[in-house]
C-alpha cells in the first residue's frame, strides 16, 4: 500500500540575505491533516521559511514539492491558488474597511459583496468563529480581527494553513476556542503549520515539531513526548536557566499611586481609561494583564508622561502629584520606563547604542556637562550596559536597529535599570524576545524589585506575569480590575477577567458595541 | 424680471466655471492621496498642463487637442514625480515641492512665445429652450463641455473608490501598504497609476484655465489654485462630495468679489482678491474640526515611503 503523497515537501531550501544565511539547506515534510509546529528562537529563520512557502520570498536554492509535484510559488496569489493560506502575526488588515471588504481583498475571485457576506456568515458559523461582515475592523477586538484573517483563509478552502504566533494576542479562553477550530480543520484533512513561542501550547496542540536554529533544521520530535524545558533547550542549543521566584520581601512605601485616572482621546482607535486606580509599593512587582487594545497603550502614555492627564493628583510618583509633568520631570522624580515599542519609542533605530544610552540616561547619569555631551562618559555608560546585560553586539557604535529584538530589549532595560530607578514601568518586556534573553530580562526585573524598587509590568503574556508578579490586575475596555496576589489566583481566573468578567460600571463604548 | 435676478444667472454660470479647475485638480489629488501618496506638485502640474494645452491649441487650432495635450503634460510631470518617489524612494514632500518649483519655471520657459496671443473661445453648449431659461438656463445648460466633465467626475470618482474592486484595492494600498503587499497587490504599480491620473487631472485643470476660463497664457496663471486644491482634499476629509462643496464655495466667492470690485466699493482690490482663498480655508477648517472624522478617512499610509523588502 502506497502512502498518500506529502502535502508539502521542502528539500535543501536555502535563502541568503546580505550578511546572513537565513535558511541553510532546510528540509521540511508536512503530511495531510497534521498540525506541525515550527520552533525556533528569533532569527532562527522561521519567518523567512514561511515567507518562502507563501511566495513572499523566493528561495536561492532547493526544491518545493506540493502533493508530490515539483512546484514554484511565484507570489502570494500563486500560493493561494495552490491552496495555501496564511494568518499573519501582525494582521494584514485594513482598519477603516469593513470585515467583508477586508476578506474580499484576500480573495482572488471574491464575487459580489452580498454573496460574499453570506458566505462569510456561513463559514464563520460552521467553525464557531462568529463575525459580522458589515462591521469596521477598527471596532473589533484583537481576537475578532484574527477571526477575520482565519475566515479569509477558510473561504479559499485551504489545504495548508500557516499560523504565525496566533495566540500571542488572545486570552486563554480564546486560544482554547482557536485550538478547537484548528483540530476540526486538521480532522477534515487540512494541514496546519503552527509557529509559536509558547511551548506548552505546542505540546497541547501539535503532532510534530521541527526545530530551527541559526537557519538550519536541528531536529524534529513529537512535542507531546517532550517537556517545555526540553523543547526550549532544543531551540537554544544549551541548558536553560529559568529565574526562580524568591519569596517576596516586605512591601514598602507606595512609589506609584494612580487614583481615579480617566483619559479622553481624540483618536477614535484609542481606548479611554475609565477610573483606573492602583498602587505599586517598593519591593514588589505588579503585573497588569489584558488583551492588547484594552487601554495598555493609553495607561503607558499616562504613566510615562507622554500624555498629560487633566488632574495632576491622579498620578503620584513618590507621593508627589505628577500628572501634569512631562517625561523628563517624571524621570527626575525617580521614574524609569521601558515602552512596548522597541524601535521608535524605546530606542532611535538610526542612532548608535551610546547615543541611545544618552537619550534617557542623561537625566540621572552625569553624561552632559554644561549643555555639552560628554561622549566619553556616554560611551562607557553604554559599554557598562552591554557588559552587565550580555548584549550581543559589535560595540557601542552599533546602530540600535542592527541588534536583534532580544538584544536591543536587554540593552533598553539595562539602560533603565543601571540608572537605579525607584520605580520602573515596563510594557511587554519580552515580546518577540527569545527564551534565553527573556529569562535574563525576567531575572533583572526580579532583582530590581528585590533591591527595593517598585516595578510595574504591563504584558499580554500571562506566563510571564505569573513568573514575575507579586500581584496581578487586569485591564479590560479601559477598566482595571482589583489586583490579586499571584499565588492566590490561576491562569483560568485571570483569563476570565481578561474577557471582562469583573464588576465595572457599563459604559457607552460597550453599549455601542452591543448595538 | 428685476435687475438683480438678471444678474444672478451670469453669476451662477461664472461660479460653476470658476469651480471647475479646482474640481479637476482636487479630485485627481484625492485619488492620489487615497492610494497613500502625497503629491504637493499640483500647482506645477497645473501650470505645465496650462501652457502645453495652450501651445498645442494655438498650433493645431483645436481646443480638444489642447485639453488632451494639457492632460498628457500633467501626467508627464506626475510620471517624473512617480519615478522619483515610488521607484527611487525619494521623500514625497520634498519632491512634490520641487515639482511645483520646476513646473513654474518650465511653464514660463515654454510659454515665452505665447504670451499675449489670442485664442478662439471654446464653444459652449446650446440647447434651444433650456439654455434660454431665465436665471438658471445659462448656468445649467450653457457651459463648456469641461464644466460638465468635472461635475461628472465627482460621482465617478466616488463610484470608483467605493463601489468597484479596483477602488477597494486602491484604498487598501493607501491604508496599509505592507498588508496590501503581503496579500500580493502590486503597491508601486497601483500608486503609479494613481499618480498619473492625478497628474492628468491637474493638467486638465491647467488647460481649462488657459484655454477656456481666461483664455490666454500668462505666467503663473494658476495663481495658487493648485495649493487650494491640495487644502480642499484634506479639509474635505477625502470625500469627493465635500470637494464639490468646497470648489463651489471658492468659485462663488471668486465671482462675488469680482462683482463687488465692479460696483466700485472702496475696498482695496488686493484684499478682495484674497477673499476666495481666505473664505475657502476658513470654512473648510471649521467644518473639518472633527479630528475623529479625519482619522477615519485619512489614508493611514499617506506620504510614507514603501520599500517592498521582506
Amino acid at each position: 500500500m502506497s502512502s498518500p503523497p506529502h502535502r508539502l515537501e521542502l528539500r535543501g531550501v536555502t535563502k541568503r540575505f546580505p550578511g546572513c544565511l537565513a535558511n541553510d539547506q532546510v528540509d521540511l515534510v508536512l503530511r495531510p491533516g497534521e498540525i506541525h509546529a515550527l520552533l525556533g528562537e528569533n532569527g532562527a529563520g522561521k519567518s523567512t521559511l514561511v515567507k518562502i512557502i507563501y511566495g513572499v520570498l523566493h528561495a536561492d536554492a532547493g526544491r518545493i514539492q506540493w502533493n508530490g509535484q515539483d512546484t514554484h510559488i511565484p507570489d502570494p496569489a500563486g500560493a493561494r491558488r495552490l491552496g495555501i493560506g496564511m494568518v499573519f502575526q501582525h494582521f494584514s488588515l485594513f482598519d477603516t474597511l469593513t470585515v467583508a471588504e477586508n476578506i474580499s481583498l484576500g480573495l482572488d475571485q471574491p464575487g459580489p459583496m452580498d454573496a460574499l457576506s453570506a458566505r462569510i456568515a456561513e463559514v464563520s458559523e460552521r467553525y464557531g468563529l462568529s463575525l459580522d461582515p458589515r462591521r469596521h475592523v477598527h471596532n473589533l477586538s484583537v481576537g475578532e480581527r484574527q477571526r477575520v484573517e482565519i475566515v479569509r483563509c477558510l473561504l479559499q478552502d485551504p489545504k495548508l494553513l500557516i499560523m504565525d504566533e496566533p495566540t500571542s494576542v488572545l486570552t486563554p479562553q480564546e486560544a482554547t476556542r482557536l485550538f478547537e477550530t484548528l483540530r476540526r480543520l486538521a480532522a477534515e484533512g487540512c494541514t496546519i503549520l503552527y509557529i509559536s513561542h509558547k511551548l506548552e501550547e505546542i505540546r497541547a496542540l501539535c503532532d510534530t515539531a521541527t526545530v530551527l536554529r541559526g537557519g538550519r533544521v536541528v531536529g524534529s520530535c513529537d512535542p507531546r513526548r517532550e517537556t517545555a524545558r526540553s523543547l526550549a533547550e532544543m531551540m537554544i542549543g544549551t541548558e536553560l536557566s529559568t529565574p526562580e521566584r524568591l519569596p517576596q520581601g516586605e512591601a514598602g512605601a507606595a512609589k506609584l499611586q494612580v487614583r481615579h485616572l480617566s483619559t479622553t482621546s481624540d483618536n477614535p482607535f484609542a481606548t479611554n481609561l475609565k477610573d483606573v486606580s492602583f498602587e505599586v509599593r517598593a519591593g514588589e512587582i505588579l503585573g497588569i494583564a489584558g488583551v492588547a487594545g484594552n487601554g495598555q497603550a493609553e495607561l503607558m502614555a499616562a504613566l510615562s508622561g507622554e500624555a498629560l492627564v487633566p488632574d495632576p493628583a491622579s498620578v503620584a510618583i513618590e507621593g508627589r502629584p505628577a500628572g501634569h509633568l512631562g517625561p523628563r520631570e517624571r524621570r527626575l522624580l525617580g521614574l524609569a520606563f521601558v515602552p512596548e515599542e522597541r524601535l521608535g519609542r524605546g530606542a532611535v533605530p538610526e542612532l548608535s547604542l551610546s547615543e541611545n544610552a544618552l537619550l534617557s540616561g542623561y537625566a540621572r547619569e552625569p553624561l552632559v556637562r554644561s549643555g555639552l555631551v560628554h561622549f566619553g562618559r556616554a560611551r562607557s555608560y553604554a559599554e557598562r550596559i552591554i557588559g552587565a546585560f550580555n548584549v550581543v553586539t559589535h560595540g557601542h557604535r552599533a546602530e540600535a536597529r542592527s541588534l536583534s529584538g532580544g538584544n536591543l530589549q536587554k540593552f533598553i532595560i539595562g539602560r533603565e535599570i543601571l540608572q537605579k530607578p525607584r520605580l520602573l514601568v515596563v510594557g511587554q518586556p519580552t515580546w518577540g524576545v527569545d527564551a534565553g534573553a527573556a529569562a535574563a530580562i525576567h531575572r533583572a526585573l526580579i532583582d530590581l524589585a528585590r533591591s527595593g524598587a517598585a516595578v510595574l509590568v504591563i504584558s499580554q503574556d500571562l506566563d510571564e506575569l505569573f513568573v514575575l508578579s507579586d500581584r496581578i490586575a487586569v485591564l479590560f475596555h479601559g477598566h482595571l480590575s482589583e489586583s490579586r496576589p499571584t499565588h492566590h489566583t490561576s491562569v483560568e481566573e485571570i483569563g476570565l477577567l481578561m474577557g471582562g468578567l469583573f464588576n465595572h460600571p457599563p459604559d457607552e463604548d460597550e453599549v455601542d458595541r452591543a448595538v | 424680471m428685476s435687475a438683480e435676478l438678471a444678474l444672478l444667472g451670469p453669476i451662477l454660470a461664472a461660479m460653476l466655471a470658476a469651480a471647475t479647475p479646482l474640481l479637476f485638480a482636487a479630485l485627481g489629488e484625492l485619488v492620489v492621496e487615497k492610494s497613500g501618496v502625497l503629491n504637493l506638485g499640483v500647482e506645477g502640474m497645473m501650470l505645465v498642463g496650462a501652457v502645453c494645452g495652450f501651445a498645442v491649441a494655438v498650433q493645431t487650432g483645436s481646443s480638444t487637442a489642447g485639453f488632451v495635450a494639457g492632460a498628457a503634460a500633467g501626467a508627464g510631470m506626475a510620471a517624473l514625480f512617480g519615478v522619483l518617489t515610488l521607484l527611487l524612494l525619494a521623500n514625497q514632500v520634498a519632491t512634490g515641492l520641487a515639482l511645483t518649483l520646476f513646473g513654474v519655471g518650465l511653464s514660463a520657459l515654454i510659454g515665452q512665445g505665447f504670451v499675449g496671443i489670442p485664442i478662439a473661445d471654446v464653444p459652449e453648449l446650446y440647447i434651444p429652450g433650456l439654455t434660454d431659461l431665465p436665471v438658471i438656463g445659462k448656468a445649467l445648460f450653457g457651459q463648456d463641455a469641461l464644466v460638465y466633465l468635472a461635475l461628472a467626475a465627482v460621482p465617478a470618482v466616488h463610484w470608483f473608490l467605493y463601489a468597484t474592486r479596483k477602488g477597494l484595492i486602491l484604498r487598501a494600498v493607501g491604508e496599509n501598504h505592507a498588508a496590501a503587499h503581503a496579500l500580493g497587490y502590486k503597491v508601486i504599480r497601483i500608486r503609479f497609476l494613481a499618480v498619473l491620473f492625478g497628474g492628468a487631472m491637474s493638467g486638465m485643470a491647467g488647460a481649462f484655465l488657459s484655454l477656456d476660463y481666461t483664455p490666454m497664457w500668462a505666467e503663473g496663471i494658476s495663481s495658487g489654485r493648485g495649493w487650494i486644491a491640495l487644502a480642499l482634499v484634506v479639509f474635505a476629509t477625502w470625500k469627493p462630495g465635500r470637494v464639490l462643496l468646497g470648489a463651489w464655495l471658492f468659485g462663488g466667492v471668486t465671482i462675488a468679489q469680482l462683482h463687488v470690485q465692479g460696483l466700485g466699493i472702496d475696498i482695496p482690490s488686493q484684499l478682495l482678491s484674497m477673499l476666495p482663498y481666505l473664505a475657502t480655508v476658513i470654512v473648510l477648517v471649521v467644518i473639518s474640526r472633527d479630528v475623529a472624522r479625519i482619522r477615519l478617512n485619512a489614508p493611514a499610509s499617506l506620504g510614507k515611503v514603501f520599500h517592498p523588502d521582506a
